[in-house]
């Protein structure tokens, strides 16, 4: 048996506060969104698979937007799907949080200049929590960017509006 | 067949529809043909049986840069194992020629591709629509005097 259960074997009660508890809540149960675009979604994928397991911190992938918390945009987000990205967006329940994963989301990566087709990053139609450099990252550096998000829903306040 | 047979076999078959051979000093030796004449060649070029070519490797736009676009047609023979270059220059002004995806069905999404990005209307084409480029997009991105536009659909395009 863990420690939490020998500590209140007797009363069964644990004493918190309802801010604490619901960011809790929500932090260890980020359903993602998925949302391959290109060759990130490739180390997406990998993150979420056995190596790197992002299960253990609640991350698992939906593929609707009606059952995800948080939107992990990997890969170059052209114009066409800019709008369907928008609309995405606008789907997911509240409180519902956005990761850009990658040079093109953030800014329009190597398509920057000469780009017709690209949208110069994903915070032009959403608003986005945590950027996640890379070209493409990492798994360990999206693990990172949804710690970096887990903080910044601890965080967060009933009362006060959070940035 | 060599080339040089090939360009004697068209030039038989069409005289001056065959505008240009080339084969010296060019990476590929090609035939530039008349545009009005593509649905005749391309589909002796593939009926007959000492040429028959029967794979369209590529169809690709071109703009030339000086007031003319272009069509180039890449095409293999599995039969006899030989090759071609067929080009075509089109006034940039009103860029129209025929389709050929009624004798290569692999034409279709290339003459789309064609059109999305050069704007080169092939008539008699099933289905021209834009393959990549949303539908609403102004102009044709890969032609020499494209402006990227300020906005498209609300969202900022430049950098």
């Amino acid at each position: 048996m863990g420690l939490l259960d020998r500590q209140f074997n007797n009363s069964n009660v644990i004493i918190t506060s309802m801010e604490n508890l619901l960011n809790w809540a929500r932090l260890s149960s980020l359903w993602q969104m998925q949302f391959g675009l290109a060759c990130c979604a490739i180390e997406m994928m990998a993150a979420a698979a056995s190596n790197y397991d992002f299960d253990r911190f609640g991350v698992i992938p939906r593929a609707t937007p009606r059952q995800s918390d948080v939107m992990i945009v990997a890969g170059t987000v052209t114009l066409k799907m800019a709008s369907r990205i928008k609309r995405l967006y606008d789907q997911m329940s509240e409180p519902r949080y956005v990761v850009s994963m990658g040079s093109c989301s953030n800014c329009g990566g190597p398509y920057w200049e000469h780009g017709y087709h690209v949208l110069k990053g994903v915070d032009r139609v959403i608003p986005v929590d945590v950027y996640v450099p890379g070209c493409p990252p990492r798994p360990e550096a999206l693990m990172e960017g949804i710690i970096k998000l887990q903080e910044k829903i601890r965080r967060e306040s009933l009362v006060k509006k959070s940035a | 067949m060599t080339f040089d047979e090939i360009t004697k076999r068209l030039r038989d078959a069409f005289g001056d529809a065959v505008v240009e051979a080339k084969s010296e000093g060019v990476p590929e030796p090609f035939l530039k043909v008349a545009p009005g004449k593509i649905h005749e060649i391309a589909a002796l070029l593939n009926d007959d049986t000492v040429l028959r070519f029967d794979f369209l490797m590529c169809l690709s736009g071109v703009d030339n840069g000086k007031e003319t676009l272009g069509v180039v047609y890449h095409l293999y023979s599995m039969e006899h194992r030989h090759r071609l270059a067929l080009k075509t220059d089109l006034p940039a002004a009103d860029p129209k020629l025929s389709t050929v995806s009624d004798i290569w069905p692999t034409a279709n999404w290339h003459e789309r591709e064609a059109w999305d990005m050069y704007g080169i209307v092939f008539e008699n084409h099933p289905d021209l629509r834009r393959i990549l480029l949303p539908e609403d997009y102004p102009g044709h991105p890969l032609r020499k005097d494209f402006k990227v536009p300020e906005f498209y659909n609300g969202m900022k395009v430049p950098y």
